[in-house]
């Protein structure tokens, strides 16, 4: 009989013993957690304010950590921030902060259509809870709010680029007026533009095209914008001296802008009948595509000189070294500065980052543009002594001569 | 067809032929296969074809080459068209200005917003070039975009090249130096010592001014200009060189990887 009991028992052991120390009988523990977690100190003067300096879309949070953070209990893993469109909730929750770190910034998309829209000038609410290992021990923060993010007109932390924009406005404006005054102003020779002339007549005297190529650049871009003024001035003496222009462009609208800046030309130089639209044609938008393109009429036309100007990437060397293999005269300028050491190997002249700018002034010998090539320059001269200036500060530890031109957004 | 045209041919279909084969006969080890050995085989043949028709431009211009080229030109151009239409006008333009050529196209219908018709009628006097008559009213939707731009470009890299870069500029030519003889005291020539991080300061704070001066177009480079200028182009070309050997290693990168197309995929010769 007590073998039997003693059996019983030894069977309903593996039952009895978790329910005496406080477990089901599946086995599943009576989260430990909870008993050895404390509940720790919320987080205290819980604030949230619109974002300085931006479009809206955002609110900045901050608080003072819990007390048990570093300190106390030391059992706060972290701050969950919860945002509500009400006081009541319901709460989501926007984010997680480290344990240490007492700021948020809540920011959402802009547009309308955005996954994480944040409306402008709509209440919220925030609370943040001080998390620690375990999900179900934490503590809130009183609810803060209501608080709206809004735009502002202007962002403080750019006032030096604003500075900037009206000082350079102001020189340029100084010398174009000069300039427009029909004073002289000077720009050194460029190696690469004088080349241009010689090449055309080469052109010509071989009864060859010339094969102008704007690069990849869109119309707005800098580079392209200048490689028009050169186009201009190449197809002005193309019509002058009865050559042959070939433009293959990469872009629709950079082939309009340049089939006007070609048809233009060739009315100033009196010879409106000899341009053809085909002239300027468009190839494709791809960058590999163009260049087996343009590589192709190199080696088929054999023209005598190649322009590059305007904004080259990867294919700066492919197009380049084709010119080079068909005998052509080439001459290149781009301000991607990557691109320029294939030119230089490759190209009989190169116009290197801003010489491009200066020589559609030179070539253009325009107010408008030789004042802003003279505003450049002052630029130019300005960063040298700021520089120096700033060296000294960074040396003597002025930090907030520093600090200046430190912009962050 | 010329004798070299026929040994191509050959040689295209033979390889076709032989990966169609071993493709085939891997599919039968292996259970399931994604597509037919006979597709497989066709796409990589024609992709390795396109790939040496392209190559064979290192040898001189031939009609291998120029078929690729029209074919890059045509699928390319083509494509870019179509993928234009599909996302700007399908997908970004006809949302917000007509629920009836939404639902044609069937595009969800977002807000109307009125100022989409800003960039329609835009669009609408670039086409203007296709008219002899009316040509002339494409000039003003492409100065609308230089000038547009420009302007925006002006505040963009005044801030994010100009001013950053005068303020990367701002470095302690003597790193460390806490007042007289206190540099050499603690002088290494390790690449986070004293020495070398003052030396590239310095070479920071000469490059910049050298690099400017050269770019100075309103004074003839001579005297201490022209020397500054000099230094300048120096420089330049020291950066420029670093960079070439750089892209040049990124461009073999791409060869090898249509070299390891050639002999993995299409001939299988390597693992």
């Amino acid at each position: 009989m007590k073998l039997k009991i003693l059996i019983i028992c030894s069977l309903l052991l593996p039952w009895l013993v978790p329910l005496a120390n406080g477990q089901d009988s599946t086995g599943t523990t009576a989260r430990p957690a909870q008993i050895a977690v404390q509940p720790p100190a919320p987080v205290g003067d819980l604030t949230a304010r619109d974002s300085e300096d931006d479009n809206g879309h955002s609110i900045s949070l901050s608080w003072s950590l819990s007390p048990d953070d570093a300190g106390g209990l030391k059992n706060v893993l972290g701050y969950k921030i919860f945002r509500a469109a009400s006081k009541e909730g319901p709460f989501a929750e926007r984010n997680v902060a480290a344990s240490g770190i007492n700021q948020y910034n809540d920011a959402g998309g802009s547009a309308e259509g955005d996954n994480d829209y944040m409306a402008n000038n709509i209440d919220f609410y925030y609370k943040v809870q001080a998390i620690t290992a375990d999900s179900l021990v934490f503590a809130d923060s009183p609810v803060f709010g209501p608080v709206q993010a809004t735009g502002q007109w202007f962002n403080k932390a750019r006032t030096t680029v604003l500075v900037f924009v009206i000082c350079f406005m102001a020189v340029m404006l100084f010398f174009i007026n000069k300039a427009r005054s029909g004073a002289d102003l000077f720009v050194r020779k460029l190696a690469g533009i004088e080349a241009v002339d010689e090449a055309i007549g080469r052109a010509t005297e071989m009864g060859k095209p010339i094969l102008y190529v704007l690069g990849l650049g869109t119309a707005a871009d800098i580079a392209t914008i200048a490689s028009f003024t050169i186009l201009g001035r190449v197809a002005k003496k193309v019509a002058e001296y009865q050559t042959r222009l070939i433009v293959p462009c990469n872009d629709p609208i950079v082939m309009s802008v340049a089939q006007e800046t070609v048809r233009a030309s060739y009315m100033d130089a009196g010879r409106p009948d000899a341009y053809k639209e085909d002239m300027v044609y468009f190839v494709t938008s791809l960058q590999f595509p163009y260049v087996a393109a343009v590589n192709g009429t190199m080696l088929r036309e054999l023209p005598a000189t190649n322009i590059y100007m305007g904004k080259f990437y990867a294919e700066s060397l492919l197009l380049a070294e084709t010119g080079a293999l068909a005998g052509s005269i080439q001459i290149a300028g781009t301000d991607e500065i990557a691109q320029i050491p294939f030119f230089v190997v490759a190209c009989d002249y190169t116009l290197i980052g801003e010489e491009l700018y200066a020589a559609s002034a030179y070539l253009g010998r325009e107010p408008v543009l030789l004042g802003s090539l003279k505003a450049q320059d002052y630029a130019k001269a300005a960063v040298i002594v700021l520089s120096i200036i700033g060296i000294v500060a960074a040396n003597v530890g002025w930090t907030r001569f520093v600090e200046l031109f430190h912009i962050t957004r | 067809m010329k004798r070299s045209s026929s040994i191509v041919l050959v040689a295209v279909l033979i390889a076709f032929v032989a990966g169609w084969l071993t493709r085939a006969g891997s599919s039968s080890s292996v259970s399931a296969t994604a597509s037919s050995p006979l597709a497989d085989a066709f796409y990589v043949t024609l992709a390795a074809f396109l790939t040496l028709a392209i190559l064979s431009f290192l040898y001189k211009d031939n009609p291998y080459y120029k078929f690729a080229e029209h074919l890059f030109v045509g699928v390319s151009a083509a494509y870019w068209m179509s993928v234009g239409f599909w996302s700007t006008i399908v997908g970004n333009l006809f949302p917000r200005i007509s629920s009836g050529l939404s639902a044609y196209f069937g595009v969800p219908f977002k807000d109307f917003t009125i100022y989409y018709f800003v960039p329609l009628v835009f669009g609408v006097l670039l086409l203007m070039r296709l008219s002899s008559k009316a040509g002339w009213l494409s000039r003003w939707s492409l100065a609308f975009i230089v000038g547009t731009t420009a302007g925006l470009n002006l505040v963009r890299y005044l801030r994010s090249d100009f001013i950053t870069q005068v303020s990367n500029t701002f470095v302690p030519l003597l790193v460390n130096w806490r007042g007289s003889g206190a540099f050499f005291s603690d002088f290494s020539l390790s690449a986070s010592g004293q020495f070398a991080l003052s030396l590239s300061n310095w070479v920071i704070f000469l490059g910049v001014f050298c690099g400017l001066v050269y770019f100075f177009f309103s004074k003839e480079h001579k005297g201490f200009f022209g020397g500054a200028s000099k230094m300048g182009i120096w420089i330049l070309m020291i950066t420029f060189g670093a960079s070439f050997g750089y892209t040049v290693m990124g461009r073999i990168s791409i060869l090898v990887g249509r070299l390891t197309f050639l002999f993995h995929n299409w001939l299988g010769i390597i693992d």
